[in-house]
């Protein structure tokens, strides 16, 4: 009796709605999707494989090392880490996919950091678009990542450019979190007195406001980087290329030591990179 | 002409601000129609006008709205009724591209908590008011750095903020106000911050640099002392409204109401401090030894307008003007009896400050502190004013 309530209103078909306004978006929207696919795979498979994988392996090696001596303050910790982390990894001949990993999270965080930071840039000037907003990166971020590969075959068959696609879905949230944060952050009496003077709306975002909201603003690019690279791995599953390529297949092959030289390599990137951006942050900060 | 004209200014929090401007017009109170509206009365129809040059005080306790007030002169918060008149032209209706021309060119603001831009140099601090307006490198460079050095920072140029003491930050705060020239110079609690011995350093350094520069100032203090020290004007605020406007003499010596009264008396001196604090030594002559020509000459000497006649016991007699002595010597009259003045304005030594005010407000020469029928000292108008400010080298040691 009382479950019959609960059937008084038969299945509403929201699997097929999506699926129709998949395909809807598919058809329509070709015309946008095919160049994307077809401009940005090529500039990915370009920079992958004809200039990251063109640097000899130990130039490389010393840059990065180079750079890590520098950005940390001239200490040798994180440039003796990069070199003895990325030795090993060509050491073990992931040199190729460690360079597709790269490629896919240089390019899937720096399309976040482009298109997360004007919208938090427009949270913290607009109440309605914050409230608007908000909701949609709760949704983004909790859906759990994997279905966002299904769309991204969708308009984009398999390989790298899907898999920028579902990072950035995944990835952008936190960049436009803290922008808007480290915006709405700066002290009240800042806004007023630059206000005061007569800047207009955009000298005092420029002048005042994002140089303010730096740190709290590359927090955030940190972990839309980090979280980038996390979604990278996951991407293997529709085609693209790189270490979590590795890792999958070893799960298919159920093969132990694969499988963890894979999960070694892509940790330490992960820690190459999270340093990285944290000793940038700190610089300018 | 003055400078800034506010008419019936203001600013209700909340929703609906206009129903709660009309319980305000029934004669309801800030509380009542927070209870019945839900509104918040900021500021509530302040009508006041600022001359050309003049530093005009703002005071009141917290919560009375005088931040609110000051903001509502430069529309950093709007106005919800009312106009501020900045020559002739009203800022509550100007389109957003004149209000910043106004802000521009007309007015700047220092801040209590300094509000100093951290990660810019000194130098680009002042800057800011000039680089807004897009000025070219050189000129706002060189128009800084004249700022700075007019408030006596021009060592630091090229350092942070953070590195500065908080004297040196407001500094810093005021000069990002002088350097592109304003004709008006609103300070919202400016050295309220500062502790007191900084505070009155940069009192003495604001009259010192206003007597060059001549600026339309707004100043807002809930102290008193700061008040009295800097103000050619003083408007008393209360719960939004301004419940006082007038000369620091005209507010102690004729509080409007009670809550000025009260507000004078919790915050000076005036219950502490008697007439022998702040007396001075009195220059006088001897009416046994002396006659108008050397009176003329002591007063002469002294630049005083009027002396005190005592005897060798120092007897207060009376007094002589110094056109009376002139008149005299004129006439060839010998002895100071026959220009003796004697409506003498008299206290005694442990007469209080607040009855000193009511003598000496209409007294033409200095009150006479008198012991047994002796000049023990006179008071000066301005040792009371200064003397409620806390400035005068009051002789506590004496009490």
């Amino acid at each position: 009796m009382l479950n019959s309530m609960l059937e008084f209103v038969p299945r509403i078909p929201i699997a097929e709605g999506t699926e129709w306004v998949t395909e809807w978006l598919k058809e329509k929207f070709s015309v946008l999707f095919d160049p994307i696919k077809e401009h940005l795979g090529n500039f990915m498979e370009f920079m992958s494989e004809d200039v990251l994988m063109l640097i000899p392996p130990i130039i490389f090696i010393i840059a990065v090392a180079l750079i890590a001596f520098f950005i940390s303050g001239k200490k040798l910790g994180l440039a003796a880490f990069s070199i003895v982390g990325l030795w090993l990894i060509y050491n073990q001949g992931y040199w190729d996919h460690l360079m597709n990993t790269v490629t896919l999270v240089i390019i899937a965080s720096l399309l976040s950091v482009i298109i997360g930071v004007p919208f938090g840039i427009l949270m913290a000037k607009s109440k309605i678009a914050e409230a608007i907003i908000t909701p949609i990166l709760d949704f983004m971020q909790t859906m759990p990542a994997f279905v966002y590969l299904i769309p991204a075959v969708a308009f984009f068959g398999i390989g790298m450019v899907p898999g920028v696609f579902a990072s950035l879905i995944f990835a952008t949230p936190p960049t436009v979190r803290f922008t808007n944060l480290g915006i709405r952050q700066v002290s009240k009496e800042l806004v007023e007195a630059s206000d005061a003077f007569g800047s207009t709306g955009a000298q005092k975002l420029f002048k005042v406001q994002l140089p303010m909201a730096k740190a709290t603003i590359m927090a955030g690019i940190n972990q839309t980087v980090m979280l980038s690279l996390s979604m990278v791995v996951i991407a293997s599953m529709i085609g693209a290329p790189g270490l979590g390529r590795e890792v999958l297949s070893s799960l298919q092959r159920s093969n132990v030591g694969t499988g963890f030289v894979a999960g070694v390599g892509i940790v330490i990137l992960a820690i190459i990179i999270d340093r990285f951006t944290q000793n940038m942050n700190k610089k300018k900060a | 002409m003055p400078v800034i004209e506010a008419k019936n200014l203001s600013k209700v929090f909340g929703k609906n601000p206009k129903h709660a401007l009309k319980l305000l017009d029934k004669g309801l109170s800030k509380e009542a129609i927070l209870k019945e509206a839900g509104n918040t009365v900021g500021v509530n129809r302040a009508s006041f006008s600022v001359e050309a040059g003049e530093i005009f005080v703002i005071m009141g306790l917290s919560g009375s709205g005088k931040s609110t007030l000051v903001r509502l002169i430069n529309r950093l918060i709007e106005p919800t009724e009312g106009s501020i008149l900045i020559d002739g032209e009203d800022l509550a209706r100007m389109d957003k591209k004149s209000l910043r021309r106004v802000r521009r060119e007309k007015m700047s603001m220092v801040f209590q908590k300094f509000a100093l831009f951290p990660l810019r140099t000194i130098l680009e601090n002042a800057e800011f008011g000039l680089e807004v307006q897009n000025a070219p490198k050189e000129e706002r460079r060189k128009k800084a750095e004249k700022a700075l050095e007019m408030v006596g920072l021009a060592g630091y140029i090229h350092q942070k903020p953070g590195q500065l003491s908080g004297g040196m930050q407001q500094r810093v705060g005021l000069a990002r106000a002088l350097a592109n020239d304003p004709e008006v110079l609103l300070m919202d609690e400016a050295f309220s911050a500062l502790d007191p011995l900084i505070r009155k350093e940069m009192q003495d350094e604001l009259i010192d640099l206003q007597s060059s520069m001549r600026k339309t100032i707004i100043f807002i203090t809930h102290d008193l002392d700061e008040a009295l020290r800097l103000g050619d004007r003083i408007a008393l605020m209360k719960d939004g409204s301004i419940v006082q406007i007038g000369t620091p003499e005209e507010i102690l010596v004729n509080p409007a109401n009670d809550y000025v009264e009260r507000f004078v008396e919790d915050v000076d001196r005036s219950k502490v401090l008697t007439a022998q604090h702040i007396m001075k030594r009195p220059e006088t002559v001897n009416i046994e030894k002396h006659g108008p020509r050397v009176a003329l000459e002591r007063m002469r000497e002294e630049g005083l307008s009027s002396m005190y006649v005592v005897d060798s016991k120092r007897n207060l007699k009376g007094y002589i003007t110094a056109d009376d002595a002139s008149a005299a010597r004129k006439n060839e009259i010998g002895n100071l009896e026959e220009i003796l003045k004697n409506d003498i304005p008299r206290v005694d030594k442990e007469t209080s400050m607040h009855e000193i005010f009511n003598i000496i407000h209409d007294s033409p020469i200095p009150v006479a502190v008198i012991e047994d029928g002796k000049l023990l000292g006179i008071i000066v108008r301005g040792s009371v004013i200064a003397a409620l400010a806390g400035d005068a080298e009051v002789n506590i040691e004496n009490a």
